[in-house]
């Protein structure tokens, strides 16, 4: 199929993305159609496509990351738009300037679209509402990172095919602080897979069974069974707070070492959505065996991202 | 000439005499009498309900020093519109009312503008920091009757139980806002199914558990009085329970909104459910009632928590704690309370006046003959919609919804301070 007759094909009526909760299967399917297109088409021929070209995406990141906004980045280069990206270092936010104010300058400025990563739960949503151009989810606090969840899924239709119900998807790690987890659980949910959350308990609380999800925090039994094991990253401050005693002790208890990788069945990958500690959640043989879509992950998050993009911005336009 | 009047054709309710029924009110130069003379003039209550003032021992006037989200004279307007007639101001203001000098700048201006009777109270430690205890001495020489570092909790054991004993000698009702430090450092609402789906820290039971146990425990060893401000907990009613059976001095209040609201009303992040404590799950709420019904929880107190729309509108957790509940207080409880069928009215009255008099020792919650003439008519059946405030602020969850119960007039001292329009 053409891209062209896709687009025009679309029922998407969303400005924004802001999480994974509110979409409907439909909604998801339609990212994964689009994003294949832009996936065979960045493979075929690297040139930029002109879906978003005369438009200007601001990246508007107030917490540090390379991997997602590089991602975003590239996206909005790919199709063709102008990107100014914005660090929360230098941003007015440092002089005290609101959120609200800050989202409101950038619209004014003749911007078309906010790509917004923030520490605050519900700041991506809190933009979304208070300004007429998409605004699209790069992270907020521990609530929401839909993109990171749409190109996990993703990859997992790429290596698995289509149909990704009945997968068995083991997430291990730093659940309770992970915006990566929560956005993984909903969007696992809604495509059919079945979700096991394994790590510390003080890091995996009983109430996550209230999303649907198993929770087990026995290793080898966590991941015996899966399809695919998800490891988070693990946060050092975790251990100053007290929620495991160290680094060492995680690492034996919890980290996917290469001897258990005897534990995996056959066939089941290994995935992280980086940045990775090696050595502690994930040995560094493993990272980079045959097991390991990691970098897939990576590749999938720049076509996953066009789709979002384009898929927003088109409902904008139409709204106007 | 005596300036007399007559609230003929009412429903008397004097939870204080234990009287509810059909009957007359009389007052006579500002306070209640058993007859007046003919020449008195006479008010037709149309069958309505006449109470003794409210009596609202939490709220937050915010002056001195954050005018911008409340005054004393807005802030007593607000009262008198939800049928208060005496409300304890909490100390919490900039500065701190833990000098006597602050304290005696905030009761000037009260004199000057408050439209009721407003009582002050003083900090438990300076600054409210937990560290040394304030002058109680003499911040009681400038008229506080009560002590508390609400918004605040002294983390010290030794500093709390030095706070109650020292407080003891000068007859100070001490008032603690529960809650322990460590576990509410990333707190923004209750820890529970929302807060993990929002992403948002949580603020669990536990904390205030604690600091209600150490509290009951503190004043029953030291044999002093302990009031432990907005339960929230079912745990904690429990405790509160257990330790009025051994004799131990505690009292306790809820709050309109921990016996009305639900942490998942938290949905996409609104803020004016944010409060401090949170506000919890059914089950604390049935524990809550329990507690009022059975005298566990001796009283029902707002935590009037005005905040700027500006400050309230931003990322959930850079907004301030604490919503508006004055106006609101009686519609709230009265639907939850009485109209479910768990209290009678008269229960209610004595809930939100007589008892929380008694506790603060101040002459109000009772219609007797001879006490000052503070009282509220009041409509629970009439219907309304929360859309106008004489706060400077509108942080409550029920700003725009469809309330019922009404406060129709509030008078003081025999005045009429607020008439429903």
């Amino acid at each position: 199929m053409k891209i062209e007759d896709f687009i025009d094909g679309v029922s998407w009526g969303r400005k924004d993305l802001t999480n994974i909760k509110d979409l409907s299967l439909r909604e998801i399917n339609e990212i994964f159609a689009l994003a294949k297109l832009f996936k065979s088409s960045l493979k075929t021929d690297g040139a930029k496509l002109p879906y978003l070209k005369g438009k200007t995406v601001v990246n508007l990141f107030f917490e540090p990351s390379t991997r997602t906004r590089t991602a975003f980045e590239m996206a909005a280069h790919k199709l063709g738009a102008d990107v100014i990206s914005v660090a929360s270092n230098i941003s007015s936010s440092v002089k005290g300037e609101t959120l609200k104010d800050t989202a409101r300058n950038i619209e004014a400025l003749m911007s078309d679209m906010i790509v917004v990563r923030h520490s605050s739960a519900g700041a991506a949503q809190y933009l979304a509402d208070r300004v007429k151009i998409p605004v699209i989810n790069a992270g907020d606090g521990a609530h929401a990172h839909p993109t990171q969840a749409l190109l996990d899924a993703f990859t997992m239709r790429e290596h698995f095919g289509d149909d990704i119900s009945g997968l068995k998807v083991t997430i291990l790690g730093d659940i309770l602080f992970s915006r990566v987890a929560r956005s993984n659980i909903y969007a696992l949910d809604k495509l059919g897979a079945k979700v096991t959350l394994a790590g510390p308990s003080t890091l995996v609380p009983d109430e996550f069974k209230s999303l649907g999800v198993n929770i087990c925090y026995d290793l080898p039994e966590a991941i015996a069974d899966a399809d695919v094991v998800m490891l988070l990253r693990i946060q050092h401050e975790r251990q100053r707070a007290n929620y495991f005693p160290s680094i060492s002790e995680y690492a034996s208890i919890f980290g996917l070492g290469v001897r258990r990788e005897n534990l995996l069945k056959k066939g089941a990958i290994i995935m992280h959505p980086g940045p990775i500690n090696r050595g502690v959640e994930l040995d560094s043989v493993l990272a980079d065996s045959g097991r390991s879509v990691i970098l897939n992950q990576v590749t999938h998050g720049v076509a996953v991202r066009m789709a979002v993009m384009k898929l927003c911005m088109g409902a904008s336009l139409k709204g106007k | 000439m005596k300036k007399e009047f007559i609230i003929k054709n009412a429903r008397v309710i004097d939870p204080s005499r234990k009287i509810d029924s059909k009957g007359d009110l009389f007052v006579s130069d500002g306070v209640f009498a058993e007859k007046v003379s003919k020449a008195a003039k006479i008010i037709d209550a149309g069958g309505l309900v006449v109470a003794p003032g409210f009596v609202d021992m939490h709220a937050h006037l915010r002056e001195p020093g954050q005018t911008n989200k409340e005054c004393v004279e807005s802030a007593s307007m607000a009262a008198a519109a939800g049928g208060f007639t005496s409300v304890l101001a909490m100390p919490n203001t900039s500065p701190a009312a833990d000098s006597p000098s602050t304290v005696r700048l905030i009761r000037d201006i009260i004199a000057q503008k408050s439209k009721i009777k407003i009582y002050q109270s003083g900090c438990i430690t300076v600054g409210r920091a937990g560290e040394r205890l304030a002058p109680y001495g003499s911040l009681k020489n400038q008229g506080i009757i009560a002590i508390t570092d609400d918004g605040s909790c002294v983390q010290s054991c030794e500093i709390m139980r030095n706070a109650l004993v020292y407080a003891k000698m000068f007859g100070l009702l001490v008032l603690d806002h529960c809650q322990e430090y460590t576990l509410t450092a990333s707190g923004q609402m209750h820890e529970g199914e929302t807060s993990l789906r929002l992403g948002l820290g949580g603020w669990p039971r536990s904390a205030e558990d604690i600091i209600v146990s150490r509290d009951i425990i503190l004043a029953h060893y030291a044999k002093c009085r302990i009031h432990l401000q907005h339960i929230s907990s079912a745990l904690s009613v429990d405790i509160i329970r257990q330790g009025k059976l051994r004799g131990t001095a505690v009292s306790a209040e809820a709050t309109p909104h921990h016996l009305a609201l639900l942490d998942s009303m938290v949905g996409n992040y609104d803020t004016n459910y944010k409060m401090c404590p949170p506000v919890r799950t059914q089950s604390d709420i049935d524990a809550l009632i329990g507690g009022l019904a059975d005298g566990t929880i001796d009283v029902i107190a707002t935590d009037h928590a005005p905040h700027s729309a500006t400050e309230k509108d931003s990322e959930f957790d850079k907004a301030p704690f604490g919503i508006t509940g004055f106006e609101t207080a009686f519609s709230v409880c009265h639907e939850v309370l009485v109209k479910s069928g768990a209290l009678k009215l008269s229960k209610l009255i004595s809930l939100m006046s007589t008892r929380p008099a008694e506790l603060l020792g101040i002459e109000a919650g009772s219609l007797k003959p001879g006490t000052p003439a503070d009282f509220v008519i009041l409509n629970p059946k009439e219907k309304y919609v929360y859309n106008k405030t004489f706060s400077r602020s509108t942080n409550s969850p029920w700003w725009g919804k469809s309330l019922c119960g009404t406060v129709v007039a509030t008078y003081v001292n025999g005045k009429s301070v607020f008439e429903r329009k």
